[in-house]
């Protein structure tokens, strides 16, 4: 069972094939993360600062996102679009899902490093005479972004994967990619593995750091 | 019936921090232990229940070695009880519950006997009223005086206060002290660290001076903090009183 | 826009639908009882003396939390043929999942077993307990309530997961047999809509239930 491993018909233009499919999950993972990166903070300042009254349905409606499969949203947003006529390909409906959802994620983890920030310390900034804005840059922001960074690093590795589903719908990833060669050439723990070496060494570099940068907040706190 | 302390040599790592303490707790006795803080007593404590191993010596309890290679530390810690300065209330359990644990699961007495004996001891540490209660709804004065009651409900015979007090705010001390004195006016063994010397005067039968991990002086209170004699126990009274 | 919206074929679809509900519900619950347990094994084995045992737990987990959960159904099922083992889609499913849970609640458990201070086992042994009785009557229960909500969040989690089961075939699942009457309709976007909804719906009912859950154990 492992000849396989020694006598595979896999080629290297197989593997170029793959490496093409890393490079669209990198790039949905981009353009996912972006977006859902701008929305998160904006809806996460919004749910910290306002009333009750946009704060609760606008919870509401991102609870949504997170309590939907993303398979089933993609595969509702994918048929929607047919509906009304928006002519997007499936990279395009797969960005803007993934955004739409990573935003959900994103603004909870502004809205917690928001609220992190004691009002006391705000109270202590604005005492020793600096301005509203000041207190924005130099005292939330960088407090604030402590907190959220590591949430926020944890999340675009988890976007990163959650792509992988982004091919039923029709896009070539790399998990559709391999499953190309996998039909193909009938060497699937082969193909797949590469795949998940593939998956793991984009995630396990970042996710190490995350958690590097998490301990040495902690410690100097 | 005593605790005996032989040549007691304690380290973390290469830090020394009890370097040979011989001292015999009588039964019946009262014996406090002052000094400046790292001078190694609470260590000493710990280790006097087998919390912490200890590096070289020997300490019997009721002639019972207790870092011995046979000893049962689970059944000699029943009547050893113990009292820290972080009070280690159990935060899951209400204050009953807290009591009636160790009498249910380690002596294996039946609910109604483990409650009869938690509503007693809570009773003596004046916390009647609090027992449905969860510990966080108690100040800090009234949790040490559970964590007291937790302690007796093992009936032990001997207790150890490991600084009791010196997490506490100031006006809850008291409350505390007068546990301890009721204690000791029963006939309680204790040995108590404490930075409390007035406390420490009024109720030891004998007061010991820690210093670096060695004991500098010992005896009766109006010795040793009526009279001291080394110049190291004059130095740390004066930066005390 | 000339579509009209067919909305009654779905709602006669509706009883199976819920049928592929309760599926959904059985392997989201099987995977995390499953992944409990070998999430306890896993914490145990990495900070085991034996580096095998650390080696194999730290593997796990970092593969778990490292690839696309799809991926690893795919090795469950696909992967593991090669191996001459195979699995139907309901079992590879699960094992998928399970898989994936298991590495993330190692983490939890660690972190969880770490949050309970190390002064409530010093508390619970000068009381006369042993190592055991101390860690079952004084540190699981703390570390439970600790470890309650993130477990909660894997389990909906988990139902969000059981989702990929179309991917290997899995046909009686909600997805699953939502995917059938798609394919034999076309209405894509009704069926799957409702299946939305009770997707929703049940992580709708896994937090509140555990919600009340919460208010009824912790009440400390």
């Amino acid at each position: 069972m492992f000849s396989s491993l020694f006598e595979t018909s896999f080629s290297a233009n197989d593997l170029m094939f793959m490496l093409k499919g890393a490079g669209v999950t990198l790039m949905l993972t981009f353009w996912a993360v972006l977006g859902g990166t701008l929305l998160g903070v904006v809806f996460g300042v919004i749910r910290a600062i306002s009333p009750w009254w946009v704060n609760a349905p606008l919870g509401a409606v991102l609870d949504v996102f997170r309590s939907i499969p993303l398979l089933i949203q993609l595969v509702v947003a994918n048929s929607f679009k047919t509906i009304v006529g928006i002519h997007w390909s499936p990279f395009t409906v797969g960005c803007v899902v993934l955004a739409l959802y990573m935003s959900a994620y994103c603004t909870e983890i502004v809205r917690s490093g928001f609220l992190a920030v004691p009002t006391t310390t705000r109270r202590a900034a604005r005492s020793l005479g600096l301005s509203w804005r000041q207190d924005l840059t130099e005292i939330v922001f960088p407090i604030a972004l402590r907190v959220a960074l590591p949430s926020w690093i944890g999340l675009t590795l988890g976007v990163m994967k959650d792509t992988a589903m982004v091919w039923w719908i029709g896009v070539v990833e790399l998990l559709r990619s391999s499953q190309v060669i996998v039909t193909r050439i009938q060497e699937p723990l082969f193909v797949l593995s590469i795949a998940g070496l593939i998956y793991f060494l984009m995630s396990f570099p970042i996710a190490r750091l995350g958690a590097r940068l998490e301990k040495r907040w902690r410690e100097n706190d | 019936m005593s605790i005996e302390i032989q040549d007691v040599h304690k380290a973390f790592g290469s830090l020394e921090v009890v370097k040979g303490v011989t001292m015999t707790v009588e039964k019946g006795e009262v014996v406090s232990i002052i000094g400046g803080s790292g001078s190694g007593k609470s260590t000493l404590l710990m280790c006097i229940n087998g919390l912490e191993p200890i590096n070289s010596g020997r300490i019997l309890v009721d002639g019972t070695d207790v870092h011995g290679r046979g000893t049962d530390l689970n059944k000699l810690r029943r009547k050893i009880g113990i009292v820290f300065q972080q009070w280690n209330a159990f935060p899951h359990l209400t204050v009953l519950e807290n009591v009636m644990l160790a009498p249910r699961k380690v002596l294996g007495k039946s609910k109604a006997e483990a409650e009869a004996i938690a509503v007693e001891k809570l009773a003596r540490v004046g916390l009647s009223e609090k027992i449905k209660v969860y510990p966080s709804k108690l100040s800090g004065g009234q949790q040490q005086r559970m964590a007291i009651a937790r302690a007796l409900a093992m009936s032990p015979d001997y207790m150890l206060f490991d600084e009791v007090t010196s997490a506490l705010d100031p006006q809850l001390v008291g409350e505390v002290l007068d546990t301890m004195r009721l204690l000791s006016s029963e006939g309680m063994t204790m040995i108590v660290v404490t930075h409390e010397i007035a406390f420490a005067r009024e109720v030891s039968n004998r007061v010991a001076f820690f210093h670096k991990g060695r004991i500098h002086e010992i005896g009766p209170p109006a010795q040793v903090i009526g009279n001291p004699r080394e110049p190291e126990t004059i130095d740390f009274l004066k930066s005390v009183l | 826009m000339n579509y009209t919206f067919h909305w009654l074929p779905a709602f006669r679809a509706l009883p199976e639908m819920l049928w592929g509900a309760l599926v959904t519900l059985e392997i989201a619950v099987l995977s995390m009882v499953l992944g409990v347990l070998f999430a306890v094994l896993l914490a145990v084995g990495a900070s085991s003396q034996y580096r095998i045992f650390r080696a194999a737990a730290v593997s796990w987990v970092e593969l778990a939390r490292n690839t696309p959960a799809l991926f690893q159904i795919y090795m469950a099922y696909f992967g593991l043929g090669s191996l001459g083992i195979h699995l139907d889609s309901f079992v590879a499913l699960l094992a998928g999942i399970t898989f994936n849970n298991a590495g993330y609640l190692a983490e939890t458990f660690r972190g969880g077993l770490r949050a309970v201070p190390q002064t409530q086992v010093r508390a619970a042994r000068s009381l006369g307990m042993g190592q055991i009785q101390a860690f079952r009557l004084v540190v699981m229960p703390q570390m439970f309530r600790i470890v309650f909500y993130p477990l909660t969040n894997q389990m909906v989690w988990a139902i969000l997961m059981t989702s990929l089961g179309v991917i290997v075939g899995l046909n009686n699942d909600l997805t699953g047999v939502t995917q059938e009457y798609n394919v034999r309709s076309f209405r894509t976007f009704e069926y799957f809509a409702l299946a939305a909804v009770i997707y929703y719906l049940l992580a709708k009912f896994v937090t509140v239930s555990a919600r009340l859950m919460a208010w009824r154990l912790f009440r400390y």
